[in-house]
């Protein structure tokens, strides 16, 4: 089905030789010019495109400090080289990271160093690897831009702490503002602000579909648990990825949610116009465009009058959201200040867990032997709960609370030096499988190192990203997709509940004890 | 790339789905499948149907969980299941049933 090789798993990574051009290409589908304009972009490749792009480069090493130093700072020790999971698995050498962040560099080195003005006088800019702006480089950086997941790996390991992931949503939003955006990107803002998800899902569907999913688990387990949409008055709006309203494994992490909630009596609802925790805005680089997405969850918050926000299972919606929320579209000081905003729903789990406010049967998970990938983005970019580190603890902690056989995957592919899925920051598109399949293989080698050594059965994970993206690439590797799990499926099958119990929905705590 | 079918083009965009979704007819969908080299069977049929039903309705693809159990009230309770599904569409059942039918691919993280 596919016209590339995927690479071999062998017992431990081999870094390759770099090779120049394999993955020299068009890039993936270009956005049309009405998914570019709905984002206040131009339609199409403009006229100036030079000028405006010099421009907007200012702009944004003006606007963003970071952004100059990472473009300042590099002094070519090569420590990030054979950290990206895409240069690993394609060994192509504008996939080092240093040499992606060069293609960007270049340019800034041209037109805003002083030496670069300097020495473009007498056509020596070639001493400081500074070059001019053409259009082949604009083809180049959409082709090698959009081979990056923005997962932050190789900043761990810069002795400066560069981070690649800034440098590629400046480049993207540089090209942004010249008329040439990402379709897979794009398409999808515009179906958030059109629609209020990623998937386009509107309210009558979302209504229709969570109907059917409350039948779903009163048929399976005989407890009425429901799934609120546009309740006022409750208090906990969560916000999750609309892909766990319509994909699997990412449903059986709502419904995991849902019988959390029930369980602990908490009230909550969802939003049909905050159906989405996914925020591109961040992957194009677009700080307009990831505040008016964020402003959804804002709006809803007060419209629904709820007294907490949780996020689902989403990992760059929730680097937005621990990170950005405050500063994009705060203060939430009408919120209930005893509760961080937002929270994760593993924290309101693992709170719930430690509290012994869940009835649970970890034995109910016993057919399966899972380990635990950390996403990019909740790893590298975010924490949860009070401590350092917690990030990393929390979900395992979880997990080990409701499933008895656990492993983690080697030390070097985890926690803060985890390996991004392959599918991250606007990449999880069919047309760029190619990359998608190649720059999953370090996540694949030490998911076979822990299946081989540990009888390991299931990955579970905690981004709708990471899930489909495992789902779909996952085969390539000659397992297969029902290995990919959520968290909160492993919670939801390890519930016990004392069916018939309750009637009604979202009875509190206090009020199913008094019945018995 | 555009698909002919009795002589008469429709527009598709890069990947293959129609653009104006009210060009769909059954032969289109046969001339979809068999681009993929995909023989459209009735039990094919019975899930684009439904797609179609349902697109008509609420303007999505519905749901992998919509779908399932709505094939397995027609179809019986073995058959309401995604390992079904891929079965017949193995790209995928949304994205490769979708296509098929008429409808735009389903996005996002999926």
């Amino acid at each position: 089905m596919a016209d590339f090789e995927t690479p071999e798993l062998k017992d431990y990574i081999e870094v390759p030789l770099p090779q120049i051009g394999v993955m020299e290409g068009s890039g993936p589908f270009k956005a049309k010019p009405d998914h570019q304009e709905a984002l206040g972009f131009p339609g199409e490749l403009i006229d100036d495109w030079e000028n405006v792009a010099i421009n907007k480069l200012a702009d944004l090493t003006n606007r963003y400090r970071g952004l100059r130093v990472f473009l300042d700072a590099c002094v070519k020790c090569g420590a990030c080289t054979d950290k990206c999971h895409y240069y690993l698995g394609t060994a192509d050498a504008k996939n080092m990271p240093v040499a992606r962040q060069d293609l960007l560099r270049s340019v800034y080195r041209y037109y805003h160093t002083p030496a670069g003005k300097f020495l473009k006088k007498f056509g020596m800019e070639k001493l400081i690897g500074a070059r001019k702006l053409t259009e082949d480089i604009i083809n180049e950086w959409y082709n090698y831009f959009h081979q990056c997941s923005q997962c932050r790996r190789c900043s761990v390991f810069c002795p400066y702490g560069i981070d690649t992931a800034e440098i590629s949503m400046a480049a993207r939003e540089v090209l942004d503002s010249i008329g040439v955006g990402q379709k897979y990107c794009n398409e999808i803002i515009g179906k958030v602000y059109k629609i209020g998800n990623n998937l386009g899902l509107p309210e009558p569907a979302l209504a229709d579909t969570l109907e059917g999913l409350e039948e779903e688990i009163e048929e399976d387990i005989g407890v009425a648990v429901k799934m609120p949409l546009d309740q006022k008055g409750k208090d906990i709006l969560l916000v999750t990825p609309s892909a766990d309203f319509f994909a699997e494994p990412h449903v059986d992490g709502l419904i995991g949610y849902a019988k959390v909630f029930h369980q602990a009596g908490l009230s909550w609802t969802l939003s049909s116009h905050a159906s989405e925790a996914g925020n591109f805005g961040m992957f194009i680089g677009s700080y307009e465009n990831m505040q008016r997405v964020s402003m959804r969850v804002r709006e809803a918050a007060i419209e629904l009058g709820v007294k907490r926000i949780v996020f689902g299972e989403c990992g760059h919606a929730w680097r937005v959201a621990y990170s950005f929320l405050n500063t994009l579209v705060g203060p939430f000081d009408f919120l209930d200040p005893n509760y961080p905003v937002p929270q994760h729903i593993l924290e309101v789990t693992h709170d719930l867990i430690q509290r012994g406010k869940l009835n649970i049967d970890a034995s109910q998970n016993d057919h399966m032997t899972l380990t635990f990938h950390d996403s990019c983005n909740v790893a590298r970019a975010t924490r949860m709960g009070p401590k350092p580190g917690g990030q990393m603890v929390i979900p395992r902690e979880v997990i080990k609370a409701v499933c008895n056989n656990y492993y983690d995957m080697p030390e070097d592919t985890i926690g803060e030096a985890t390996y991004c899925c392959g599918g991250g920051g606007g990449i999880l598109t069919d047309d760029l499988i190619e990359i998608r399949v190649k720059g999953a293989m370090p996540r694949m080698q030490a998911l076979k190192t822990v299946v081989e050594e540990n009888g390991v059965t299931h990955m579970a994970a905690i981004c709708a990203i990471c899930k489909s993206q495992f789902s779909k690439v996952i085969p390539y590797y000659g397992f297969t997709m029902d290995q990919i799990i959520s968290v909160h499926q492993l919670v939801g099958d390890a519930l016990v509940f004392e069916s018939e119990i309750s009637e009604s929905s979202n009875e509190s705590e206090e009020t199913e004890n008094e019945k018995e | 790339m555009p698909i002919e079918v009795n002589g008469v083009s429709h527009e598709t965009d890069e990947e293959g789905y129609l653009v104006n979704l009210a060009d769909w007819t059954r032969e289109l969908g046969e001339a979809l499948a068999t681009e993929d080299d995909c023989e459209l069977t009735d039990a094919h049929w019975e899930v684009i149907n439904f797609l179609r039903e349902y697109y008509e309705e609420y303007q999505i693809a519905p749901a992998v969980r919509v779908l399932t159990k709505a094939i397995g009230k027609r179809l019986g309770k073995d058959k309401g299941n995604s390992k079904y599904l891929y079965e017949l569409f193995p790209y995928g059942p949304a994205k490769q049933a979708c296509k098929y039918a008429g409808l735009p691919k389903p996005t996002g993280c999926v």
